[in-house]
């Protein structure tokens, strides 16, 4: 187990930056997972802490040793791949036992390795098949088994569930999770699926466009987003942005261009007036007199909750209840934001205010 | 009651015709399918096979029907010194040829899988000789081997390196070295080409996984390319061989078994006999004679092959 040291990293292929100066702390047992919509660089910086690519500028330490020109090999690291790359003419013991193989270590040790591995696993049954005989879980858990067996410092995992399906994935996250709090290795994880970002994480790092947006614990993520961009990427269904000015009539409140008054709980100083986007997550809708008045466009139960899609003016909104509603698409319904927990982003940068 | 049910079950299910379920069935359909190639692979393949095969077993003779003489033709061979030595030539320069055209179409292939500058046009030069006819570039080592205009013997004289020109063809040994050696150059492009078409669906991240598992460039050839590309070397090394083993063309346009048969194959060496001399029955026996050697080198590769159970079995055995 070691730290991760990213320091300013740029990378470039030809003439096209795609990382434009990272730092990424993470430290000695930590999991850390990298998320952003596809293009946004995620991929490309594990592949060079694995030492697949070459840094352009800057500086990867692993255990307080630079390693920007050490071997992939050399660096102690462990990679899952998307794919799972397992070799298809191995059976599951060799592919788990060949970076060991390599090394030179005996039959025996192999063995036992592979062992404690599989049955960390549940993969004791399975040793003797070949990759094309199992199915995508078993394979997902045999790309982890060939990570451990090599006990690294670091694991690199590269959207090892995007393969799965519904079912299966949330199962695996759960199998992940549980997996590295029993080994407590440092873990970086690259995934597109911030729920899978926000159950798993330690610590989120939000990257987009080759830069990183926001870092910090999910639920800081989730509450306290630095930007409209972290804002919209983090949380299912998406945060409701309302566009409006800034007014304050005896009470602070955003009014939208058709003419809705959307609460504040304080004026924010000296912006009356100002164009805004008014942030709201969908779970922070109320239904009740003195809301906005809004039409029901879809209804979608799902046992749990109600999601509700409406239309306040001219822009749309989502909103969730707990409880079940018995409302209609075209009915008038009437939505109150919670002030408390609006957000509140610039109109031209997108950051927070 | 229940036999007015009876007689009527059968009156709407009516018993169809033998023809119209023979029409309707699936797998005679798709005997109907295959019906017009196999008619087309037994007249024109297995027929003359078979034509071939019957005509060594009788004394024929050009425009004369021969008669039925057993295994006289081959009684005949087995004392023939020079069927032997065609033999023997043929087994050389099937072996020789074919181990090098895989050694180097191997190398060019994992050379051409790298990523390279003019990468397109480089794979289609490396097509050149395939793509030649057999017999222009035949001539064109005629005149290179030639005993006193090849290019080679002039190049080394002019270094110094010899004194007289090299009597490529007409010294038995070099005959041999210089027929084998234009074998592999029409050769080895087949063998690069489709060894690279291999290379070409072993996933990259499996490269990738295998040097962060520690690979050098050795080991992820040794353990990861090889083993994922035997299937289609299997493939690729039967048709070479079985091409390199009945090869005609090349010999006949340069040295027409000479000098002294160093460089007869049997399907020359049939030629001559069958066609040239006029001995039918004999030229056939020769070719017949091919027959067991194409069989074991087919056999070889079909349980080469079988045996790789990673490759098959979506299933859960």
């Amino acid at each position: 187990m070691a730290s991760v040291q990213i320091r300013d990293v740029r990378k470039s292929f030809g003439a096209v930056e795609i990382l434009h100066g990272v730092s990424v702390p993470i430290e000695d047992g930590e999991f850390v997972v990298l998320v952003g919509p596809s293009g946004c660089g995620k991929s490309t910086l594990l592949r060079l802490l694995a030492g697949l690519e070459n840094i352009t500028s800057g500086t990867i330490s692993i255990g307080g040793r630079v390693v920007n020109h050490v071997h992939p090999k050399e660096r102690d690291i462990a990679m899952v791949f998307q794919n799972y790359a397992l070799y298809p003419h191995m059976t599951v013991a060799k592919n788990m036992g060949f970076s060991l193989m390599l090394r030179g270590a005996s039959k025996s040790e192999i063995q036992q390795r592979v062992q404690r591995a599989a049955s960390i696993l549940g993969l004791e049954k399975l040793l003797e098949r070949y990759p094309r005989q199992l199915s995508g879980g078993q394979r997902q858990r045999v790309a982890m088994g060939r990570a451990i067996v090599r006990e690294p410092q670091v694991f690199l995992v590269d959207e090892p569930l995007s393969n799965l399906d519904a079912k299966l994935r949330v199962a695996m996250r759960t199998e992940m999770k549980e997996l590295h709090q029993r080994l407590k290795t440092t873990t970086v994880y690259v995934t597109h699926d911030q729920i899978e970002a926000m159950t798993m994480a330690d610590k989120i790092v939000v990257m987009h466009d080759g830069v990183i947006e926001q870092m910090g614990a999910p639920l800081d993520l989730y509450d306290r987003p630095v930007n409209q961009f972290v804002a919209g990427f983090i949380g299912s269904p998406a945060m409701n942005f309302l566009n409006g000015k800034i007014r304050a009539n005896g009470s602070a409140y955003v009014e939208t261009a058709s003419g809705d008054k959307l609460p504040l709980k304080t004026l924010p100083s000296g912006m009356e007036g100002q164009e805004i986007v008014y942030g709201i997550r969908p779970e922070h809708f109320e239904l009740g007199e003195g809301g906005l008045s809004a039409d029901v466009v879809v209804v979608e139960p799902t046992g749990s909750e109600t999601q509700i899609v409406a239309r306040i003016g001219d822009q749309e909104v989502i909103a969730i209840f707990r409880e079940r509603q018995s409302v209609k698409p075209g009915d008038k319904i009437s939505l109150r934001p919670r002030a408390d927990v609006a957000h509140l982003f610039a109109k031209d940068s997108g950051k927070r205010i | 009651m229940s036999a007015v049910e009876e007689t009527r079950r059968s009156a709407t299910l009516a018993e169809p015709s033998l023809w119209s379920r023979l029409k309707s069935n699936r797998n005679w359909l798709a005997i109907w399918f295959m019906l017009p190639a196999a008619l087309f692979l037994l007249l024109f393949l297995a027929w003359p096979l078979l034509l071939g095969i019957w005509l060594s077993f009788t004394d024929a003779r050009l425009a004369r029907p021969g008669n039925f003489i057993g295994l006289e033709n081959y009684e005949w061979l087995w004392d023939d010194s020079i069927f032997w030595l065609s033999v023997f030539n043929t087994l050389l320069y099937t072996i020789v040829a074919s181990i090098i055209k895989f050694a180097v179409g191997l190398y060019l292939a994992l050379l051409l899988n790298r990523h390279m500058p003019f990468k397109a046009i480089i794979r289609s030069v490396v097509l050149i000789p395939f793509i030649v006819p057999t017999v222009l570039s035949a001539i064109a080592f005629w005149w290179i081997y030639d005993s006193q205009f090849s290019i080679i013997s002039w190049s080394l004289r002019q270094m110094g390196l010899i004194q007289q020109n090299i009597n490529f063809l007409g010294d038995g040994n070099w005959a041999r070295a210089s027929l084998i050696f234009a074998n592999i150059w029409r050769g080895v492009p087949f063998v690069a080409i489709t060894l690279l078409a291999g290379l070409q669906t072993v996933s990259p991240s499996l490269y990738e996984a295998a040097t962060l598992d520690g690979a050098t460039a050795w080991q992820r050839f040794r353990y990861v390319t090889y083993p994922l590309l035997t299937p289609i070397i299997a493939v690729v090394m039967t048709f070479s061989v079985l091409f390199t083993f009945t090869d005609f063309q090349l010999i006949w346009a340069m040295t027409r078994g000479g000098p002294v048969n160093a460089t007869h194959l049997m399907a020359t060496l049939s030629y001559q006999r069958g066609i040239l001399s006029g001995r039918l029955g004999e030229g056939a026996a020769i070719a017949t004679a091919m027959i067991p050697f194409l069989l074991a080198a087919i056999m070889i590769s079909w349980f080469g092959l079988q045996r790789r159970k990673w490759q098959h079995g979506e299933g859960n055995d």
